[in-house]
């Protein structure tokens, strides 16, 4: 996949440095969770807690690009004090600095109120030229945040972004975005939200350097008070969806189980799809 | 929510079942942080009914203004410029909304030129099309379109608005709902009228899948939100119906991102959101070099290839063809799945499938919970004889 957009002249003062934020939020890790057969309720103890998965892409992203042209990677976050944890894995991934937003009038906050929660992070991290947003987190499942957060900061997004090409400084940038019927290549001046569902090859492992690194480093942790919002727009009180009830999706019973062999089997579901009209229609 | 102290015994059934983490055990009782939402699960797992779930929090909004917006919307997007199914499917499913809110369905339609798609949208339940016809809007674009939809909802004041959860739909619709300030719920898998305040009930999957939640947006209107392509019917056109056409006129605004160019790379095999047959693959397949036999099997009946999560990651087959929560949801009218265990994630991205076949090697693979026929077996030795099978049908 051609990665190397640097410019032709290799004179550095031609190569831009990019203010790169990336968004990730620390998820349980929704595929360990299992269903109490007891009670039909969400059994969470002892699953494990992880970077949201496409954060780490959104993340991975960020740092090819800080590694071709140069520049700077913070990661922010919004989440009760054990998130620092996610976080410091994504300094050992290599990011430069780490910020969480944490605070109890945060707390209970739907898309529209968490997307307010971190633009006012982000407009106290200062200048920035793109946001990286993973597509949609696994336990929230939305995908609404990262185009929320950018009408808040009123800057343009792009959804579904699976590479970012860079020319030179102040010039915009070509982003294809993926589609359900092929991709498109969109050009847009900085700065720009993006969501990112997969990215390239995946994640890099965090090497020991970097490991090593992360326990040592400062996450600054930023409170209600250190960033400028409108309390009546934060948290549970500022969400106006409200989840009226939770439950157990429905088990379906009832699976024809079909006997013998392979060729046995095989036998009875052409059958089954002869009937179905979807074979023997004289195609 | 209440935690009654006296009737709490310290067990944390109610913190192992709170999807936001938001119970504590301190002193052996159970305490509520500030993540609560008030959804009440907790209240579900106490067995000792010490938990008195809440009512919902108030944030205000003038009931008498929040009255004032009426009707259903229906986004009705296109593709090569023609209605996309799933703005049938929503036509539909709002017709039964409207007809239950007492209020009238309408379509919104932004393009170039798509006037001609009028009688479809009435023949498919619309009482009104608000039709919004500009060179500017011929292509989706962020900008144009965040615009031209608040504007609309800004002069019609709309109750509800429905929105295809497709790639362009979970574009606009939080663009627009930040916009507004408005509730969006995301990838809806049931709509229906709540009884008892009138508002509507969004049910979707959340956690990957693993729970079921209803969501409602009381103080804020329109109430919005996106729903999966084929998880709804569409009606049987009724081609007599007519209806209003308002030509809506939208101020004149530059976007900021510029089109560039296509590139339709996806091959047919991959389009699974619209495919009729899929076989899918996951890690019972047992190495990369047997997908072959899954795409050869979808080639001869037709189908896309569609793959679990876990071979996506272990880099068997590109992302686009994963199924799932975080993959693609798919409905056709009949799901191979070979190999793959069926954990709940996938299985959110496909039981909505008519018919589904399952061929795993464990017996007791989830899969075949939701499978209406299962095969306990080794697919390379399944598939072969398949392909075989079909082969003498269709000679």
């Amino acid at each position: 996949m051609e990665q190397d957009v640097r410019p032709k002249t290799a004179d550095p003062r031609e190569e831009r440095t990019l203010k790169i934020v990336v968004c990730v939020k620390q998820v349980p890790d929704t595929t360990e969770v299992k269903i109490d057969p007891k009670t039909n309720t969400l059994m969470r103890q002892g699953v494990p807690s992880i970077v949201n998965p496409h954060d780490k892409h959104a993340l991975e992203m960020a740092l090819s690009l800080r590694d071709q042209l140069g520049g700077s990677v913070t990661v922010l976050s919004m989440g009760p004090m054990q998130s620092q944890e996610a976080l410091r894995e994504c300094l050992a991934m290599g990011a430069d600095h780490a910020v969480l937003l944490s605070d109890r009038a945060f707390g209970g906050a739907d898309t529209l109120a968490t997307s307010y929660t971190l633009a006012a992070g982000i407009r106290k991290i200062g200048e920035f030229d793109l946001i990286i947003c993973g597509k949609q987190a696994i336990d929230g499942d939305t995908a609404q945040v990262g185009p929320e957060m950018a009408e808040h900061l009123g800057i343009p997004h792009i959804t579904y972004a699976s590479q970012v090409e860079a020319g030179a400084d102040g010039a915009p940038v070509r982003v294809h975005r993926d589609g359900e019927e092929g991709t498109e290549i969109l050009e847009v001046k900085l700065p720009v939200l993006l969501t990112v569902t997969h990215y390239g090859d995946g994640p890099r492992l965090p090497v020991v350097k970097g490991i090593r690194r992360a326990f040592r480093a400062e996450v600054d942790v930023w409170s209600v008070n250190d960033v400028e919002v409108d309390r009546n727009v934060l948290g549970l009180k500022g969400s106006p969806t409200q989840v009226r009830r939770i439950f157990s999706p429905d088990k379906r019973c009832g699976c024809e189980m079909i006997p013998g062999d392979a060729c046995a089997a095989a036998s009875v579901v052409a059958t089954k799809l002869r009937e179905l009209r979807i074979i023997g229609v004289g195609s | 929510m209440k935690i009654n102290s006296e009737l709490c015994s310290g067990c944390g059934a109610c913190a192992a079942a709170c999807p936001f983490g938001a119970l504590v055990i301190k002193g052996n009782k159970a305490e509520k942080t500030d993540a609560c939402t008030d959804c009440g699960a907790c209240a579900s797992a106490c067995s000792f009914e010490a938990i008195q779930a809440g009512s919902g929090s108030d944030n205000g909004g003038d009931a008498h203004d929040l009255n004032s917006y009426k009707g259903v919307w229906v986004y009705l997007e296109l593709k090569d410029r023609q209605l996309r199914g799933v703005a049938l499917e929503l036509l539909a499913q709002g017709r039964k909304l409207a007809d239950e809110m007492g209020q009238e369905l309408a379509g919104v339609l932004l393009g170039d030129n798509v006037a001609d798609l009028a009688n479809e949208v009435f023949a498919n339940g619309a009482d009104r099309l608000y039709l919004v016809e500009d060179p500017c809007y011929g292509r989706y674009d962020a900008d144009q379109y965040t615009a031209a939809m608040t504007e609309l909802i800004n002069t019609y004041r709309p109750a509800v608005i429905l929105l295809g959860a497709t790639h362009n739909g979970r574009d606009l619709a939080p663009r627009v709902a930040a916009r507004i300030k408005t509730g969006l719920t995301a990838d809806c898998t049931g709509l229906s009228i709540d009884t008892e305040t009138g508002l509507v009930a969004w049910t979707r999957p959340a956690f990957g899948g693993n729970i079921m939640a209803t969501i409602l947006c009381p103080n804020h209107r329109p109430q919005m939100g996106t729903v999966r392509p084929r998880v709804f019917k569409r009606a049987e056109p009724d081609c007599g119906r007519t209806g209003t056409i308002v030509r809506a006129k939208t101020k004149a605004t530059t976007s900021r991102v510029k089109w560039i160019k296509s590139i339709k790379s996806l091959k047919e095999s991959v389009n699974l959101e619209d495919a009729e047959i899929i076989v899918a693959g996951g890690r019972g397949m047992g190495k990369p070099e047997s997908f072959a036999l899954v795409s050869e099997l979808a080639e001869l009946l037709g189908g896309a290839v569609g793959a679990s999560r876990a071979v996506v990651d272990a880099g068997w087959m590109p992302a686009d063809h994963q199924v799932g929560q975080t993959g693609k949801t798919v409905a056709p009218r009949v799901y191979i799945a070979c190999g793959i265990s069926g954990a709940i994630q996938h299985l959110a991205g496909m039981q909505g499938s008519d018919v589904i076949v399952a061929i795993n090697r464990d017996a007791s693979a989830p899969i075949f919970t939701v499978a209406h026929y299962g095969i306990v077996g080794d697919v390379n030795e399944v598939l072969p004889a398949l392909i075989n099978e079909i082969r003498c049908a269709t000679a």
